[in-house]
């Protein structure tokens, strides 16, 4: 923490928001509030005469509430910034009828009360988001007490009753009544692992907590009786293992069970229970003089905002979400951002370090290039064809596409990620993907549909290159094997796949046509597969209308490690093919054709029209802006 | 004859047995010699080695090759290798198309060899009409700020701050509290060191 305040290269702004986030990788412009802490940081050494006269209490949050602060503060004798901030919420005022006592001893005059807050811009080619994690509040587990029974205590609040800095100076004592307990019982999966309280998912972190309080305990007073109510220990580090054999050791008691509800001794304060032994299938009656409740932890209650700045995505289970579990386990699918500790997961300290080494040389690798280079898989708008609808910017999930009501789109190509949804929605025809044109892909089709005698064994499948063409791959290198009636086209998102596309395969002789992509929240363009959706089902809607069997179209989500759902897929779909008769494929086509010279015919009528608009406005202006 | 058409040239990779145990590539090789706009057609035991590599060049330097098909494996191995190979020779990368024979062919039709076959020429004719239509590109550069911003001051953001800092980038720390330090500051001894934590 001090290297942080001291380096030279680091500049800290603490208490501070990040309020603003525009640009894309290589150039984000960011902007900061730095928020008034009253007290001149520069100036302000601790001294700590302030709080001496300061006549507020409050509770204090980095003591867990058990003990308390006072308006004028520091919030650990070790903070860094090393100086004091005053919480107006709570402060009396420089009133010199209230108060203003913490001016009148500040020797150094480092107290401001007309202090503003700040707003900083800067200018960054990456971002690390290591915005941490909540810890679960077990207030809604009515059946443990917490918050009505004194004794029932969160491992948060242990934390700071062992600690040597805590507020009791690290004598361990139960709250009711200040007597140190002999009897201290930990009640595991608190909020997690749970489909009823807190979340679904291991917290990582709680079990080796737990371990690691027992081991506390019994260094400090060896004659306490520890137990631990679990599920399952999870000691999967390394030297994980050995420090839970430590805790057996020391004597301390592991119970296979959880207990479902808590009652307090109103004598004593003390805590009862009845607990099933799963291991020895025995119930067993339990009192102790404390139970410590091992919280697990939650997504920031404040994610979302940083979601939404940062234009991140999150998994279902509320973190954030990594470009690829695997293999990209610290970019964000955005460019140019990297995750760093809880923030993605629930993480111990050492793989909150680990991760943070990791993203810090993604950053060094992005940024040390000086320039970087994107793929060539951008899309390009046609000035004279755009209409300006702006349909484009309102589905690209990066935001690289800049609108305003009747204005030219246009394309920030370092926000671009390529996956050629905006191609797919433009209505007009005036959006070109590089590498991915509309005439390479329908050349594809009309190639894999040539010859028209084998035409309807063809099953057309368009696969997005991340998930479903790799998915493809996965079952090659499994050597499974399925029908060879399938024909790839690789796009780089299914969201590339325009209903256009597909009719055009439909209309070429197609018997089936298949578009895949990346589950949900595998998406590699955030969100973009949504869209894909969307046109499938408004491809529904129109094949059903134009009297074409709807099921000849399908939509399937294939992962890049689903070499087994690839096949199944594959042989499903052939049946299907198979199904299909050479009258419905004839019909199809000759269908298709008069639709398509139809819509193309309107369109060019359309475009003529507001083209038409154009010109006559370009013609007035010279004319108006004339003196 | 390339017809107007830009002129092609396809490899078609035996890739050892892996794709010719299958796949009968002299037929597929005598197919894509048919297919309009086709230059020249040459047939590797592995077109990714060395020898392939070199086939591709002289190939290109011979017959005044415009676009590239080759057809082995599945791009996501080797579009990155053979996109170089063409570059050497003068060729832009993006005009190299590649044909997935091995992956999503013969190793998933291992006892239908003529299925697998037919396959095989249905993904090669795909792969040059594609390659038929390829624009050149340039890949866009962007310049890069040297500042970084970390969002967050707990033992994640410290690590990484310093990190990035010590490696000579300017960094930018935003914590929304008075202090650095996160949840991590509030504990007593952490696991496995059993040591302090600030």
């Amino acid at each position: 923490m001090m290297d942080v305040g001291r380096h030279p290269r680091i500049k800290l702004l603490a208490y501070s928001e990040v309020e603003r986030v525009s640009g894309s990788v290589g150039d984000f412009q960011v902007q900061v509030r730095k928020k008034a802490r009253y007290v001149r940081e520069d100036l302000c050494n601790s001294c700590a005469e302030c709080t001496k006269v300061c006549p507020v209490a409050l509770p204090d949050e980095y003591q867990m509430g058990l003990s308390s602060r006072r308006a004028i503060y520091i919030p650990f004798p070790q903070a860094v910034p090393s100086a004091y901030l005053i919480n107006t919420d709570d402060c009396l005022g420089n009133n010199p009828i209230a108060c203003g006592k913490c001016l009148e001893v500040c020797e150094k005059k480092c107290i401001d009360f007309d202090m503003q807050d700040e707003l900083i811009d800067l200018d960054v080619g990456a971002i690390v988001v290591a915005t941490g994690m909540d810890v679960y509040d077990p207030t809604e587990i009515v059946e443990y007490g917490y918050g009505t029974y004194d004794n029932v205590i969160t491992s948060m609040e242990f934390e700071r009753l062992i600690c040597a800095g805590g507020p009791t100076g690290g004598h361990f004592v139960r709250p009711s009544d200040g007597q140190r307990p002999q009897r201290i019982g930990f009640i595991q999966c608190v909020g997690s692992r749970s489909t009823k309280y807190g979340s679904p998912y291991c917290s990582n972190i709680c079990c080796m907590n737990t371990v690691k309080d027992t081991l506390l305990l019994a260094d400090h007073y060896p004659d306490t009786q520890a137990s631990v109510f679990y599920m399952d220990i999870r000691a999967f580090g390394k030297g994980f293992e050995d420090l839970y054999l430590r805790s057996k050791d020391a004597g301390v008691r592991y119970v296979r069970g959880i207990p479902g509800e808590i009652a307090q001794d109103p004598e004593t304060r003390n805590l009862r229970f009845v607990v099933e032994n799963t291991l020895t299938g025995q119930m067993e009656e339990h009192e102790l003089d404390m139970v410590v409740l091992s919280v697990g932890v939650t997504p920031r209650t404040d994610s979302n905002l940083v979601q939404r700045l940062l234009n991140i995505s999150k998994t279902g289970d509320g973190f954030f979400m990594e470009a690829h579990p695997k293999l990209k386990p610290v970019d964000a699918p955005s460019r140019g951002i990297f995750f760093a500790g809880c923030s993605e997961s629930p993480k111990d300290v050492k793989d909150s370090v680990t991760q943070a080494c990791a993203a810090a040389s993604h950053v060094q690798i992005l940024l040390n290039a000086g320039e970087i280079t994107i793929d060539a898989v951008t899309p390009e708008i046609d000035a004279d064809l755009c209409m300006k609808c702006g349909k484009c910017a309102a589905v690209c999930p990066f935001h690289a596409i800049h609108w305003k009501k009747g204005e030219l789109a246009e394309v920030v190509e370092a926000a671009c990620a390529g996956c050629g949804n905006c191609a797919a929605e433009c209505p007009f025809d005036a959006i070109r993907m590089r590498h991915f044109t509309d005439d390479q892909l329908r050349g594809q089709i009309e190639a894999i549909l040539a010859d028209e005698t084998h035409r309807r064994d063809k099953l057309v499948t368009f696969a997005c290159n991340w998930c479903s063409y790799a998915g493809g791959d996965t079952a090659g290198t499994e050597r499974l094997q399925f029908p060879t009636h399938g024909r790839l086209i690789r796009t780089m998102c299914s969201a590339r796949v325009s209903e256009e596309l597909v009719l055009y395969a439909f209309e070429k002789g197609a018997p089936m046509v298949l578009v895949s992509g990346c589950h949900f929240a595998d998406c590699h363009y955030i969100n973009a597969n949504r869209s894909t959706v969307l046109r499938i089902e408004r491809l529904w809607d129109r094949l059903e209308k134009l009297g074409i069997r709807p099921e000849r179209l399908q939509l399937e989500w294939i992962s890049a490690a689903e070499g087994k759902k690839f096949a199944e897929v594959m042989r499903v779909l052939d049946a299907q093919r198979a199904a299909v008769t050479d009258e419905e494929i004839a019909h199809t086509m000759q269908v298709l054709a008069k639709e398509r010279a139809q819509r193309e015919a309107k369109a060019r009528a359309r475009q003529e029209k507001i083209l038409a608009k154009r010109r006559a406005a370009a013609q007035q202006t010279p004319a108006e802006a004339a003196p | 004859m390339s017809n107007g058409l830009p002129r092609t040239g396809v490899f078609v990779c035996d890739c050892g047995l892996n794709i010719a145990g299958t796949v009968d590539t002299k037929t597929v090789a005598a197919f894509a010699e048919k297919l309009p706009g086709v230059a020249c057609v040459v047939h590797n035991r592995y077109t990714c080695a060395d020898p392939g590599q070199n086939e591709i060049r002289d190939a290109i330097a011979e017959h005044k090759l415009e676009r590239i098909v080759v057809a082995s494996c599945t791009p996501r191995i080797h579009e990155t290798t053979f996109r170089a190979c063409v570059e050497s020779a003068g060729v832009n990368p993006y005009l190299m198309e590649m044909a997935n024979l091995r992956e999503h062919c013969s190793w998933v039709h291992v006892g239908e060899p003529e299925a697998a076959t037919h396959k095989a020429m249905d993904l090669i004719a795909s792969a040059v009409a594609r390659a038929q239509r390829l624009q050149p590109q340039i890949e866009p550069k962007i310049k890069v700020q040297q500042a970084v911003l970390v969002i967050g001051g707990g033992v994640a953001g410290i690590q990484a701050a310093l990190d990035i800092a010590d490696g000579g980038l300017q960094v930018y720390l935003v914590e929304k509290e008075p202090s650095i330090g996160g949840l991590m500051a509030q504990l007593d001894k952490t696991y496995p060191t059993m040591d302090c934590s600030i």
